[in-house]
């Protein structure tokens, strides 16, 4: 997704001359085609991601558009002030970048597990929230949110996702989830590179004879509520499942839709997340989402259950 | 010689402590303490258009140590930014005039809003690299605290600002040695501040915070190849010899009775 990313971002910069990109000393071999193509937009602001988001609200403020970039939870927890005073507060164009997702740096060891970040970012008031799927949203986001302009998080995979086959793809627009997958038994949602995990459980039940519905819900804030509720009228059932802890992320989301008086007919729904106090070890992606639960295994027990009980 | 800031600065004086007094507000020795600074910079130094405050072109300000915002607000209203009327709803319900330096539609002038220490310095890092960059001349001004000078973003944003050769870029540390829970030398020592300032590759002036003639040489001088570092040193609650040094006014808003003698002392007539 980082290698989509830096491509579509190249492609914008090349039309929109207010497009900069910072990054905190990350990016190697990533961001050098940006770094030489427009050295006068670029900044590797070091190792300093206070002065980094700072600065990328200074920029802002002096007309441009920032994407600043970084891993993990770098670009979020450790400036998290500056991307709600600076940024948010100011409604300025900065679109915060965090490669690594969920376990993508699972080898790492926790401090590079970015598994909270979904909750402090959709904390923040006036902030557009996306968690692209594969790298074909990873693009489209990618360019959405450099020309919806104002302050975003963008929360990319790393490498080597592949694109999901969407058959019923209704395209890709910021705050409406996208359709992957039709179906009228059970929902799916699923945020960000687990998109997979879960279309791989859609095609095994399909084989069972479930129809299960896959939506990417590429964007937490603002929540796609209309789809929520048509899931919830269309089918028998909707499960979340995210790489991010059961606290404050997609299944969080649509807890609070759930709980909005306003919203008629949203149904029983279970969720399949990291729990909200367990501390990880280490292994690369697969091993740790293994470890974890978030299996397609696990999702298709989840959904057998709540059809066996609608 | 310029008059204008002198008595711009004796108008801003009288004005912050009628309305800290009148907010019952806390940091009246902050406010009192820059007044000097923000009265040459806003008279004297400045290329600005107070009738039109988003001139592309203009000098940036930004007030880091947005807990002055009485100082801050008030320089602006008396430099034409806005209806001085405003001023006296400083912190009351709903008035645009929030205890720490807010932008706002209403108050026009405030670059950015601020109030936690060390976001300043960083932002205005990036208006002057934009402008570096894109060729622009206007310069770009960050009045701190010596407080603010504790925070690691301080240091993050004075290495950024030297590697890249940020000319354009002025950092005023309003050096009154009183911070928010002691004097700087008791809490976190500072001292040699200007040799910090040095190492990490700033041009350093020192000069007396309240001294108008020497501000508007080290503010106005241009420093090319580095950006510069004005310590200027300063008294807590200058002006009104009973606030003056005095942790205690960092809090406390004068009674009538002591805004009465306080602008008395300011006035001259005591």
């Amino acid at each position: 997704m980082r290698t989509a990313f830096i491509e579509e971002l190249l492609a914008v910069a090349e039309d929109d001359s207010r497009i900069w990109l910072v990054t905190g000393d990350l990016g190697y071999s990533v961001l050098e085609p940006f770094a030489e193509r427009f050295p006068a937009r670029y900044l590797n602001a070091g190792v300093a991601e206070q002065s980094m988001m700072g600065l990328a609200a200074g920029l802002a403020r002096s007309g441009a558009i920032v994407f600043v970039y970084s891993i993990a939870n770098f670009p979020t927890f450790r400036c998290l002030e500056q991307i709600r005073n600076d940024v948010c507060y100011a409604n300025a164009s900065v679109v915060v970048v965090s490669v690594g997702s969920g376990f993508s740096y699972g080898s790492h060891g926790y401090t590079h597990h970015a598994i909270e970040d979904l909750a402090a970012m959709r904390s923040l008031p006036g902030i557009t929230v996306v968690s692209p799927g594969d790298p074909f949203e990873a693009r489209q986001a990618t360019r959405a949110l450099a020309e919806r302009g104002g302050p975003a998080y963008l929360r990319l995979g790393k490498a080597g996702e592949t694109v999901v086959d969407a058959p019923a793809d209704d395209g890709f627009e910021v705050g409406r989830w996208r359709l992957v997958r039709d179906g009228s038994d059970v929902s799916l949602l699923a945020a960000g590179s687990v998109l997979t995990v879960v279309d791989e459980a859609a095609k095994r039940l399909e084989d069972e004879g479930i129809g299960a519905r896959v939506y990417s819900a590429h964007t937490l804030k603002p929540f796609d509520s209309a789809a929520l509720v048509r899931a919830s009228m269309e089918t028998r059932g909707v499960v979340v499942v995210e790489e991010h802890r059961m606290v404050g992320g997609l299944r969080s989301a649509v807890a609070e839709a759930a709980l909005d008086s306003s919203l008629q007919g949203v149904c029983r729904f279970r969720s399949l997340g990291l729990d909200a106090d367990r501390m990880f070890g280490t292994g690369d992606q697969s091993h740790l989402r293994a470890e974890s639960g978030l299996t397609s295994d696990a999702i298709i027990a989840i959904v057998r259950d709540l059809l066996d009980t609608v | 010689m310029s008059l204008k800031s002198e008595s711009l600065a004796r108008r801003v004086r009288c004005d912050v402590l009628e309305m800290v007094h009148a907010a019952r507000a806390s940091h009246v020795g902050s406010s009192l303490s820059v007044v000097d600074i923000l009265s040459v910079l806003y008279a004297d130094v400045l290329r600005i258009h107070p009738e039109e405050p988003l001139w592309a072109a203009r000098d940036r300000l930004i007030l880091s140590k947005g807990h002055a915002a009485a100082a801050g607000y008030a320089v602006l209203a008396r430099s034409g930014f806005f209806d001085p009327e405003l001023l006296g709803t400083y912190c009351e319900n709903d008035s645009p005039l929030a205890g720490h330096l807010t932008a706002s539609a209403l108050a026009p002038g405030v670059e950015i809003s601020t109030g936690s220490l060390g976001h300043g310095l960083p932002i205005g890092v990036g208006m002057a690299l934009h402008a570096a960059r894109s060729g622009a001349t206007q310069r770009v001004f960050v009045v701190m605290s010596d407080g603010e000078c504790d925070e690691g973003s301080t240091w993050e944003s004075a290495l950024l600002a030297s590697h890249h050769h940020l000319e354009n870029l002025c950092a005023i540390v309003d050096f009154n040695r009183i911070q928010s829970f002691g004097r700087v030398e008791d809490v976190l020592s500072l001292e040699p501040l200007a040799e910090k300032w040095r190492a990490f590759g700033w041009d350093v002036v020192e000069s007396d915070g309240h001294d108008h003639e020497m501000l508007r040489l080290v503010l106005g001088a241009p420093h090319p190849g580095t950006p510069r570092a004005v310590v200027a040193r300063t008294v807590k609650g200058k002006g009104v010899s009973f606030m003056e040094d005095d942790l205690m006014w960092h809090y406390r808003s004068p009674s009538a009775d002591q805004l009465a003698a306080a602008l008395a002392e300011v006035r001259g007539e005591r």
